[in-house]
């Protein structure tokens, strides 16, 4: 085929050779954080059931039926177990499908993932990136097809993400899968992605947005209502860039941001939004639930639990949305209520009420067993009279009787529940000992690359873990009992609630509403606060927005500083420094009171760097350079609040950074008077404002009273005159 | 055999990822497949029948579980699995015609024995047939076709036979196993043209000026409608378009593309138009064997509006719907819940969640059933391609085209009659 079409122009070939490549993804199986801690310590989050199916089989199933020929299995933490898993299954013997892993054990980030897949050269064309715990049935054709038309125009194109829409609770400020309110600034015409922020702070209530961006494009829409899918189609260029750039670690906070930002390459990130197919991600406990009733639901059809599309059993559906496997052992008095799937296998004993629960195989339940909106693994026994209201019980897990758990908990692998014992809301239990390593946030984010290393550790040391366990029985989880209870301080007792299985309890709700309120009236005293014009608040290059006001009036300052400095020493005509000091007050969006005071501060620094051998000096200094740009001076305080604003800066300098000045206070306080630079009333307006402050205050109220005293009198006379 | 194998895999595929839509195609599918299982198949010395009668249980088991919902492939299998029955049945009595024959006429020449294959396959089968039950009307009608079929037959089927002078063993298995080929491949055919055969009768039903009503898309429906035009006949058309999938669209405008008067309506509206309409055409799903219909969904809903107003409720249904399978629990059991994006974009879905709810389970459920139950007291009549038929009629036909061994596909260690 290839030798036939050499006769071709090489401008023909060129897209043929793209479209002939076979479809290809990288198929991330490990999620580089920790969010599934406890349990992903014993066993990769891929390989974690999803109704009662591993979850990248749904992931593999949909990128077979969406025509994807070849993926790449990138294994790290459980490598062995993800390699072992795939052996086992049919994936490897499947037509048109192939299943290729690559295994490594240093890596501790996508960004690592990609490097080491890049050096691997197996990617020739465009490809799918998407982690192993995707749930989609989207279809892929149109995304690809839009990408490599716009890939054809625009080289720069890189990357096509594809994004749904999803409003985030307003209360919260989370999607309903439990990731963070997601703002994006979409070009409506080309859906070219141009700003790209997740919220990790909701407090701020407000996002900056360069005015670059304003500038360059004709319009944007900002979407706060669209969830990122995590799965992106990306030019081949993407791995090198990941190569050049071996800083990025993260595929959103490092790699979109870097695009974005970085403007001289110019790479362009496209977005494509889905609307009736369905697309999530399993990123916490949270979205673990949500997915799971989506599923049950039959949004993700044909990945159901009643379709075989990859090793499940076969599970009839029923009313309700009721999905029971073939050889259950039910008793007859037991309720099985709506949303519940039952595996094969499982037995259930009398009086038992189970409701929106995704029960595995072979388990065992007792009588009067109570099981609301939880999700039982496999081989789990559970004795009579146990309640589980919205927790996650991992494989082999033995819950004695009448124990309880409360909502969030999360049990791992072969935990041992106690009699009676009453598991509190939120926690985690497993066999294992928390890690100690308490790092830094973002550290610990990627932390999890040593547990590639460091479970294997620990798995191989769970067995004498075990032995240790059941000879001392009491424990901590009651007679009987075994496992470790995890300290939640990991990520604070705050984000348990928001990212764990169980429903956001009704008193944190009314907690956020509260805090919701405060917001909206501290936002109210803001707004009035706020200049009258009302223009938004400018941005500056930096993304954080703390102490955003002070760096800004710093470098506003020191602009004027230089610009004056540069007038004084090269002679420039005042007229032509006004208009430049005008420019650079618009653009930074100063007033002119703002203006006036950086430019007496740029005078007065002047005088003080200029030599001067005595106090007396200084004073001379002072005097000529305002006599010399008076006219300057005077052009921005004009009104009586920018001369006001002259005099504070003047104090504070005098405070602060030049306390050469403090003794000569008055001194120049007259000598602005006498060159009409400050008014009297301006003067005495400042005077009375600082009737009322701290004495401390006061020093240089105290120093000019004579010359105020003078004023005063003066204006009284003048008065009597008239 | 490999390649065998990978066919029936890809095939598994297909149907457990719901990939092939229509019943039509899936039996077609289904009946290549399994003619292929059978040419690949090794017949041992003896009990050939048995041997390939496990070979497509084994298939047909894997089939049918894939994909429960499409009762085709279940209609096939046993279609295929009563061939196999009634070809070695045929075989034997003419293996023993032909002894008592050959005993009888050794030296006689051979334009009689060219008539012994011709009686071989369905002939017999359904003499055969006729003296193990009670005779139907449809094995009495079946000489016919059957008579215009024989040509064929013969003229492949003679060769071998004509050489083999004896009841060889060997060249019999041979035989059977090519005249279950033959017979498949002649499945294969009545299949593909059931729509014509369908639709040859439209003349008889569809009258001149007459108002006709349906529901969603079927090809048969579309076919018949236009036979009935291309006669000359002129009569409306009324539309229902058949929510969620609005393939009533596509129908109205396949129809108006052929010069048929057509009126959409929304699927709620049937109930008004109804008191117009002369007749009710539908296609169907499948048609289980107490004369129900599985159908589309909203159906039950326009047969009910018929039974009201005494509108004749005509199915057209290819053989190959005919199930032999009784409906239990059909609203549920015989059904398929789609995904609901159908119905509500998943966008507008995750809007209306309520964040507070108590129980974490979301308030609104969107549940996208495929099908209706329409139950045979709804029916007025069947239109197979072997003429109309009254729904308590079915159990008849279907008596005609399985064989009840087969009503579970499931493999036991040794079968076969």
């Amino acid at each position: 085929m290839g030798v036939q079409r050499k006769g071709g122009t090489r401008v023909t070939e060129e897209p043929e050779e793209l479209a002939r490549h076979p479809l290809q993804a990288i198929l991330l199986a490990d999620s580089f954080t920790t969010k599934f801690r406890p349990i992903t310590l014993e066993r990769p989050k891929v390989l974690l059931p999803l109704v009662n199916v591993p979850m990248i089989n749904y992931t593999l199933a949909w990128l077979e039926s969406a025509g994807v020929e070849e993926v790449f299995v990138f294994c790290c933490a459980h490598s062995r177990q993800v390699i072992d898993y795939l052996e086992k299954s049919e994936w490897f013997s499947q037509p048109n499908f192939t299943v290729t892993t690559i295994e490594s054990h240093n890596s501790i980030s996508a960004g690592d993932a990609l490097r080491l897949i890049y050096e691997r050269n197996v990617i020739h064309g465009d490809f799918v990136l998407v982690s192993g715990d995707t749930v989609s049935n989207m279809s892929l054709t149109q995304a690809i097809q839009e990408h490599k038309e716009r890939r054809k125009k625009d080289s720069n194109a890189v990357m096509t993400m594809v994004i749904k829409q999803s409003k985030p609770s307003p209360i919260t400020h989370q999607s309903r899968l439990g990731t963070d309110e997601l703002f994006m600034a979409i070009d409506p015409q080309t859906k070219q992605l141009l700003y790209y922020e997740e919220k990790a702070d909701h407090i701020k209530g407000f996002i900056s947005l360069d005015n670059m961006l304003l500038a360059d494009n004709p319009s944007i829409c900002l979407h706060n209502d669209k969830q990122d899918c995590y799965i992106d189609i990306c030019s081949s260029e993407v791995l090198s860039l990941f190569t050049d750039n071996f800083d990025y670690q993260h595929l959103r906070r490092h790699f979109v941001k870097g695009l974005l930002v970085d403007d001289i390459m110019g790479y362009k990130i496209f977005t494509y939004e889905i609307h009736s197919s369905y697309a999530a991600r399993i990123d916490n406990y949270r979205s673990y639930d949500t997915i799971s009733k989506d599923i049950i639901q039959r949004w993700t059809y044909p990945f159901v639990p009643d379709v075989t599309f990859f090793a499940n059993s076969a599970t009839k559906v029923e009313r309700e949305g009721m999905y029971r496997a073939p050889e259950i052992e039910q008793s007859r008095s037991a309720q099985m209520g709506p949303f519940t799937v039952v595996g094969k296998g499982t037995r259930i004993g009398n009086n038992s009420k189970i409701s929106n629960s995704v029960i595995g195989k072979n388990c065992a339940i007792g009588s009067n067993v109570s099981i609301v909106g939880s999700y039982v693994w496999d081989d789990v026994t559970i004795e009579d009279g146990c309640e589980l209201r919205h927790a996650i019980v991992c494989d082999g897990v033995i819950i004695k009787s009448g124990a309880v758990l409360e909502p969030g908990v999360v049990l791992s692998f072969k935990v041992v529940i106690g009699q009676q014992f009453v598991v509190p809301a939120y926690s985690k239990v497993s066999l294992l000992q928390q890690p100690t390593m308490q790092d830094s946030d973002e550290e610990l984010e990627y932390a999890d690359s040593n547990s590639g290393i460091l479970d294997s550790s620990i798995s191989g040391t769970m067995d004498k873990l075990n032995g240790e366990m059941t000879s001392e029985p009491a424990s901590e989880l009651g007679p009987g009992g075994a496992g470790y209870v995890w300290s939640i301080s990991e990520g604070g007792h705050e984000d348990e609630w928001r990212h764990s299985v169980a429903p956001i309890p009704a008193e944190k709700l009314a907690e956020a509403m509260q805090a919701i309120e405060d917001d909206l009236e501290l936002l109210n005293l803001d707004g009035s606060a706020l200049s009258p014009s009302g223009e938004l608040k400018p941005d500056s290059n930096s993304n954080d927005s703390e102490g955003d006001d002070d760096s800004r009036d710093d470098t506003f300052e020191k602009e004027v500083e230089a610009t004056f400095l540069r007038a004084v020493h090269e002679n420039i005509k005042v007229d032509d420094i006004i208009l430049e000091m005008n420019s650079l007050r618009l653009s930074c969006n100063m007033t002119s009171a703002d203006c006036a005071g950086a430019i007496f501060y740029a005078m007065m620094k002047l005088a003080l760097e200029t030599p001067h051998p005595a106090a007396g000096e200084l004073y001379k200094n002072v005097a000529s350079i305002v006599s010399t740009w008076q006219k300057l001076l005077k052009f921005y305080a004009r009104e009586i609040d920018d001369q006001i604003e002259v005099i504070l800066k003047f104090e504070e300098m005098c405070l602060e950074s030049a306390k050469e000045f403090s003794p000569t206070f008055s001194q120049i306080l007259h000598l602005l008077y006498d060159k009409d630079i400050l008014e009297e009333d301006a003067i005495l307006r400042w005077a009375d404002e600082k009737k009322d402050a701290e004495e401390s205050d006061k020093v240089f109220v105290n120093q000019s009273e004579k010359f105020i005293q003078w004023l005063k009198e003066a204006s009284e006379e003048e008065s009597e005159d008239n | 055999m490999p390649d065998v194998q990978a066919l029936v895999n890809d095939f598994l595929n297909k149907l457990k990822k719901r990939k092939i839509e229509g019943s039509q195609a899936t039996s077609r599918q289904t009946a290549e497949l399994l003619r292929s299982v059978i040419s690949q198949q090794r017949v041992p010395y003896n009990n050939q029948a048995g041997a390939l009668i496990d070979a497509v249980k084994a298939v047909g088991e894997q089939l049918i579980a894939a994909n429960p919902v499409e009762l085709a492939v279940g209609n096939i299998v046993r279609r295929v699995l009563h061939i196999i029955r009634e070809e070695d049945l045929s075989l034997t009595t003419a293996a023993m015609a032909g002894l008592n024959l050959s005993a009888v006429s050794d030296d006689e020449d051979d334009e009689e024995r060219d008539d012994l294959p011709v009686l071989s396959a369905a002939v017999v089968a359904a003499a055969a047939r006729s003296t193990l039950r009670p005779p139907s009307l449809q094995t009495l009608l079946e000489d016919m076709p059957d008579t215009a079929a024989i040509p064929h037959t013969s003229s492949s089927g003679g060769d071998s036979e004509g050489k083999s002078k004896s009841a060889d063993k060997s060249s019999r298995s041979r035989k059977l196993k090519h005249d279950v080929i033959e017979a498949v491949n002649e499945l294969i055919q009545d299949i593909t043209t059931c729509h014509e055969q369908i639709a040859e009768q439209a003349v008889e039903h569809i009258h001149q000026n007459e108002v006709i009503l349906t529901l969603g898309s079927s090809r048969t429906v579309l076919e018949f409608l236009c036979a009935a035009k291309e006669k000359k006949r002129s009569f409306r058309v009324f539309v229902a378009e058949g929510a969620p999938r609005y393939q009533g669209h596509l129908l109205a405008k396949e129809l108006v593309a052929r010069g048929l008067q057509t009126t959409l309506i929304t699927d709620s509206a049937v109930f008004a138009m109804i008191s117009r309409v002369n007749m009710v055409i539908v296609g169907a799903h499948a048609v289980m064997a107490n004369g129900g219909v599985i159908a589309p969904v909203g159906l039950n809903m326009v047969a009910l509006a018929a039974q009201k107003h005494a509108v004749p409720f005509v199915v057209l249904a290819g053989s190959h719907k005919l199930c032999p399978l009784y409906p239990h629990n059909p609203e549920v059991l015989l059904n398929e819940l789609r995904s609901p994006s159908e119905l509500l974009d998943f966008g507008e879905f995750s809007d209306c969640l309520d964040f507070r709810s108590v129980t974490g389970s979301p308030l609104l459920h969107v549940v996208n059933p495929t099908f209706d139950y329409v139950p045979p007291k709804l029916v007025s009549l069947f239109i197979t391609d072997t003429g109309g038929h009254n729904p308590s009629y079915m159990y008849r036909l279907i008596a005609d085209y399985y064989s009840a061994d087969d009503l579970v596909v499931k493999r036991r260690t040794t079968s076969g009659n």
